[in-house]
């Protein structure tokens, strides 16, 4: 079997896992980062992209409000070109609590929350979607933050700075001797293979994965898991990004960004990390809610759902809702035994880097290593390879410099051959197997109206015939692909995506069998 | 043409699908005058393969090679299958009336009568089906025979490698080969589209050269596939015409769409019907749907500019799903979009859709649609036909799902001919 040796292992690539990739590297400590799927495959993948002003928290959790202003105004100046400064505004409309109202103002004071309070009619000038029924708007310095490049860019670097980045590996256990991991067993996703690696210290970064992956470990961590999901509309329709000034309940965020814009949340209860599923029920009740804030929801185009989870880890063992801490939990699992060891989970997108800080410190400590942490003063360096998953990039570049030869492979968002080839080019340098997952995952490929109805034989046949894709993962890549984007779509067919539908499965299932195997 | 806002006729057909375009065959071919009207229909995406009955049931992927065994063993499980309501024999006469009139125009099918036949799709599955386009059927035999055969595809034509197609036949087909050919004149394009291909085919010089291109590759091939590309119209004489430049016969493979043999199709009854029902209206809606006085019913037609009221004696209302346009759905509910009669349907938005877009059962709003007495009549609430001569055919109606069964022509020929068949029995 083969055995890979590394300083320090990061299991999962989140935002928190890259984040913490960087940071290291940045020390000059040597690592491995494995994850089970993707980049962004978890909740950094599921989330509404809000880069925090902090102001959404100042009534129930002050301490992550401050955290999160902090990080946002660090961010915005060193991870720039991940971040669209948009500014947003909160709003309330008639019936809404007006003691929660008349505090808001204050209550961000007592957190340093710049907040401008705003005329109705001054915010509906500003905003003229939003409801006629507005009663009270204040502007805060909100952005959105695009959480895919993000991690990307947060990986990139930490590549080239000697990271290794092994996609599609799952941790299926540790080997323990003497209160430390010895080996780390893992087995690739797409070939089944297994191997182990060794490594001093082990950072559990999974999540909401964090419990499942201790527990191989013998480690009991308490979390409850709560599902979000989100709405993307086909067209975008604020400038800014909207909040209900509420406390929080569902349906309560509107974040623009490109041409469309996230809608959401909900948050429900479930079992298990892996049965993340947006329903039928929670499309409805967010777009019963979110009409009340801008009318229009409710009859705009959706051309997908999602959904992710948030762990929320518990402090005590107790489990109960009321101990559970909201902002992010960092476990030296020496008081459990295991000396080389550590679980970061929970916090959110904006605070990445502040988690990722602070467990990098940790194991700084742990190995000797008294380089200081730079990721909160030097910028995220750009990466070539990472922006085609921006909505406008691809047919900017393609109108640009097109070559006769260069065929759209996906029409709805106009995503050329010569991108698909980029985006094969660079998963091979990081010793990766390009699938249709990937390249979806990596541009916008599968993301327009038609949600890959057209697009996925294409660019399926396209890898094949460049020899990049082996016959055995042709049909069943498509299968997957699809199914994959099904989740989302299904519990919002109605109106124009259920005709979608039909033609996707007119064609997918009428013609070409594929619901038949083989 | 009478240029009158008022026009009078037998039968109105509404829909220019495969179910509004075999009613008006049908209707015409019994000497009805008849009024249609119909915009873009789900025959621009299909295959130009005519599936009668595939699968059945879908959960156990049962494929039948007797497509009437298949039929009668689904309508002795569902009653209410549209199927069901119909003869063998008329499902028969109306499969031989369409082919006839198809082969008039210019757009010969081949079939076995009893016997269902297999053919590659572009994905490089094997499918199911009944009846195919000439043009096709060589590819068929192929298939069960296993020549030494060649499989083309052409350069910047996107979603059909021919490569993957003969790959995922290689095991059991080993002298099958390969290659790309540059369309003639294509050359400084990157991409090239079906229709273009087509057109350009319709055009002899053009062939020739085709020809060229392909003859170094043939060698030792008995039999040459290509995409469906081979001529818009005629393209029947097209490959005759390659075949004979060849030296050995050439077929088309099924594309992804836009599909040239559904172009073909709908260029062959626009043609072959213009003459028997002068009045089509294929830039107009139907706005309303009413019944005055006596038995008359009054359509009025409309778009933003002009409306106009055909009066007739029996309505068939074949406007198709919701690509057609016959259904729509909000959040709520799928309604019928003229007379909002009532459509069965799940109770709820979380019942449409399965989970998994392939789970073997099928989706539940698939079996969505309007419900038919054994005339073809719509019913209302109270489970009564909502009118004496208002007829439903194709795929608006409920109890089906044609995309599993493999059974989408099937369905619409047939109950179109049923719509036909009830309306006239209704004159006499
Ligand atoms: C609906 C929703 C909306 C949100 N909106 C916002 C927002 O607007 N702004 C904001 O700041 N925050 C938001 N958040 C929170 C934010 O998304 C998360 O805090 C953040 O993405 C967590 O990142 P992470 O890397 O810790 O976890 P994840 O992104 O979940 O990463 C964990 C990774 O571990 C991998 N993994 C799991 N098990 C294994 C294994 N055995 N082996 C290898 N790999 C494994 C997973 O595949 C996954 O990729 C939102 C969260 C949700 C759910
Ligand atoms: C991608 C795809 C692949 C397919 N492949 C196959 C295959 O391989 N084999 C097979 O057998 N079948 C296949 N089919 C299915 C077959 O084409 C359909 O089952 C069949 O065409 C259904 O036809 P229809 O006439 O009922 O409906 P439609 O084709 O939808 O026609 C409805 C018509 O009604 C008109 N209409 C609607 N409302 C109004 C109104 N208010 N006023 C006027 N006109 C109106 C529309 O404009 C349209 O002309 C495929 C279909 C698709 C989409």
């Amino acid at each position: 079997m083969q055995v890979l040796n590394t300083q320090v292992l990061i299991i999962g690539g989140g935002a928190t896992g890259t984040g913490i990739a960087r940071d290291l590297a940045l020390r000059g400590i040597q690592c491995i980062l494995v994850e089970q799927d993707d980049i962004n495959a978890g909740a950094s993948g599921a989330n509404h992209g809000l880069l925090h002003s902090g102001a959404r928290y100042v009534s129930s959790d002050p301490d992550s409000a401050k955290e999160c202003r902090e990080e946002a105004v660090l961010l915005k100046r060193l991870a720039a070109n991940c971040i669209e400064d948009i500014g947003g505004l909160f709003v309330a409309v008639e019936g809404d609590d007006e003691n929660y109202v008349a505090d808001f103002s204050h209550l961000c004071a007592r957190c340093n929350i710049p907040v401008l309070p705003l005329g109705v009619n001054e915010a509906r000038e500003l905003e003229p979607t939003l409801s006629e029924k507005l009663i009270a708007a204040y502007l805060v310095e909100d952005a959105s933050i695009d959480p895919f490049k993000l991690s990307m860019e947060n990986i990139s670097q930490a590549q080239d700075l000697g990271c290794q980045l092994l996609c599609y590996n799952k941790v299926i256990g540790f080997d323990k001797q003497h209160k430390r991991i010895r080996t780390t067993r893992l087995q690739n996703k797409l070939t089944g293979e297994k191997f182990i690696i060794e490594a001093e210290q082990v950072i559990n970064a999974t999540g909401a994965w964090a419990a499942k992956v201790a527990g191989l470990a013998g480690i009991t961590i308490h979390i409850l898991y709560s599902q979000g999901s989100l709405l993307i509309t086909h067209s975008r329709l604020t400038e800014r990004i909207v909040n209900r000034l509420r406390p929080s309940s569902n349906a309560d965020i509107l974040v623009p960004g490109g041409t469309v814009s996230i809608l959401g949340t909900t948050s429900i209860r479930i079992d298990d990390p892996d049965d993340v599923y947006p329903t039928v029920e929670e499309v409805d009740s967010i777009v019963n809610e979110a009409a009340a804030m801008i009318p229009a929801l409710e009859t705009i185009r959706y051309i997908r759902a999602f959904a992710g989870v948030r762990p929320l880890v518990s402090s005590q063992s107790s489990g109960d809702d009321r101990s559970v801490s909201r902002g992010f939990a960092l476990l030296d699992h020496s008081e459990e035994g295991l000396e080389n060891f550590i679980t970061i989970s929970g916090g959110k997108l904006t605070t990445y880097r502040l988690m990722a800080e602070k467990t990098s410190d940790l194991i700084s400590i742990r190995l000797g290593v008294s380089a200081p942490c730079l990721t909160r003063t030097e910028p995220l360096p750009e990466s070539p390879s990472v922006q085609w998953s921006e909505p406008a990039l691809a047919p900017k570049l393609w109108l640009k410099h097109h070559e006769p030869e260069d065929i759209l492979l996906c029409e709805c968002e106009m995503v050329p051959k010569s991108t698909v080839d980029a985006i094969m080019d660079s998963i091979r340098k990081q010793h990766g197997q390009p699938t249709l997952q990937a390249i979806g995952l990596r541009s916008r490929i599968g993301k327009g109206p038609c949600q890959g109805t057209f697009c996925g034989p294409r660019t399926t046949t396209y890898m094949y015939d460049k020899g990049e894709l082996p016959l055995d993962r042709c049909l069943p890549g498509l299968r997957e692909f699809l199914r994959k984007r099904w989740k989302g779509q299904h519990p919002i067919l109605w109106d124009r995506q259920l005709i979608q539908a039909e033609i996707l499965e007119a064609m997918h299932c009428g013609l070409f069998g594929l619901e038949l195997g083989a | 043409m009478i240029d009158s806002d008022v026009i009078t006729c037998d039968l109105t057909v509404i829909g220019a699908g495969m179910a509004g375009m075999a009613a008006a065959v049908f209707a015409a071919d019994t000497g009805l005058s008849i009024v249609q009207i119909g915009g873009d229909s789900e025959i621009g995406f299909a295959s130009g393969l005519f599936d009668l009955l595939g699968i059945y049931p879908v959960n156990d992927r049962r494929q039948w090679n007797d497509p009437w065994a298949g039929i009668e063993s689904l309508i002795r499980d569902h009653s209410q299958h549209p199927y069901a309501r119909l003869k063998t024999e008329d499902i028969q006469t109306a499969f031989q009336i369409l082919l006839s009139f198809l082969g008039d125009g210019g757009l010969p099918y081949s079939r076995h009568l009893n016997r269902n036949v297999t053919i590659m799709t572009p994905m490089g599955t094997l499918k199911t089906t009944y009846c195919v386009p000439q043009t096709m059927w060589s590819g068929v035999e192929a298939l069960d025979k296993k020549p030494s055969c060649l499989f083309l595809d052409i350069k910047g034509l996107k979603g059909f490698s021919a490569r993957l197609l003969a790959a995922r036949l290689h095991d059991n087909w080993p002298k099958l080969r390969t290659a790309r050919i540059s369309f003639p004149g294509t050359g400084a394009w990157g991409e090239v589209h079906p229709e273009h291909l087509a057109n350009a085919l319709i055009i002899k010089q053009n062939r020739k050269k085709l020809a060229k291109k392909i003859l170094p590759h043939v060698k030792d091939a008995r039999i040459v596939g290509l995409p469906a590309v081979l001529g818009l119209y005629q393209a029947q004489k097209v490959v005759a015409h390659l075949t004979e430049l060849i030296g050995v016969p050439v077929f088309e493979i099924p594309t992804m769409p836009p599909s040239i043999p559904g172009l073909r199709l709908k260029e062959v009854f626009e043609r072959g019907l213009r003459e028997k029902r002068p009045h089509y209206f294929t830039k107009k809606r139907v706005l309303e749907i009413s019944q005055r006085s006596g038995d008359m019913f009054e359509v009025n037609i409309g778009n933003q500019t002009k409306g106009r009221t055909i009066l007739s004696k029996g309505v068939i209302l074949a406007t198709g799903r919701f690509i057609g346009g016959g259904l729509h759905a909000d959040r709520r509910r799928i309604r019928e979009t003229i007379l909002d009669l009532p459509v069965h349907q799940p109770g709820s938005r979380n019942k449409w859709h399965r989970e998994d877009f392939l789970d073997p059962r099928g989706h539940l709003v698939n079996q969505a649609g309007l419900e038919i007495d054994d005339a073809f009549r719509p019913l209302d609430k109270n489970g009564r036909p909502a009118f004496s001569s208002l007829f439903a055919a194709g795929s608006i109606l409920a109890h089906q799902d044609w995309k599993r069964t493999k059974s989408g022509v099937g369905i619409a020929v047939a109950t179109a001919f049923g719509a036909v068949k009830s309306f006239v029995h209704l004159c006499r």
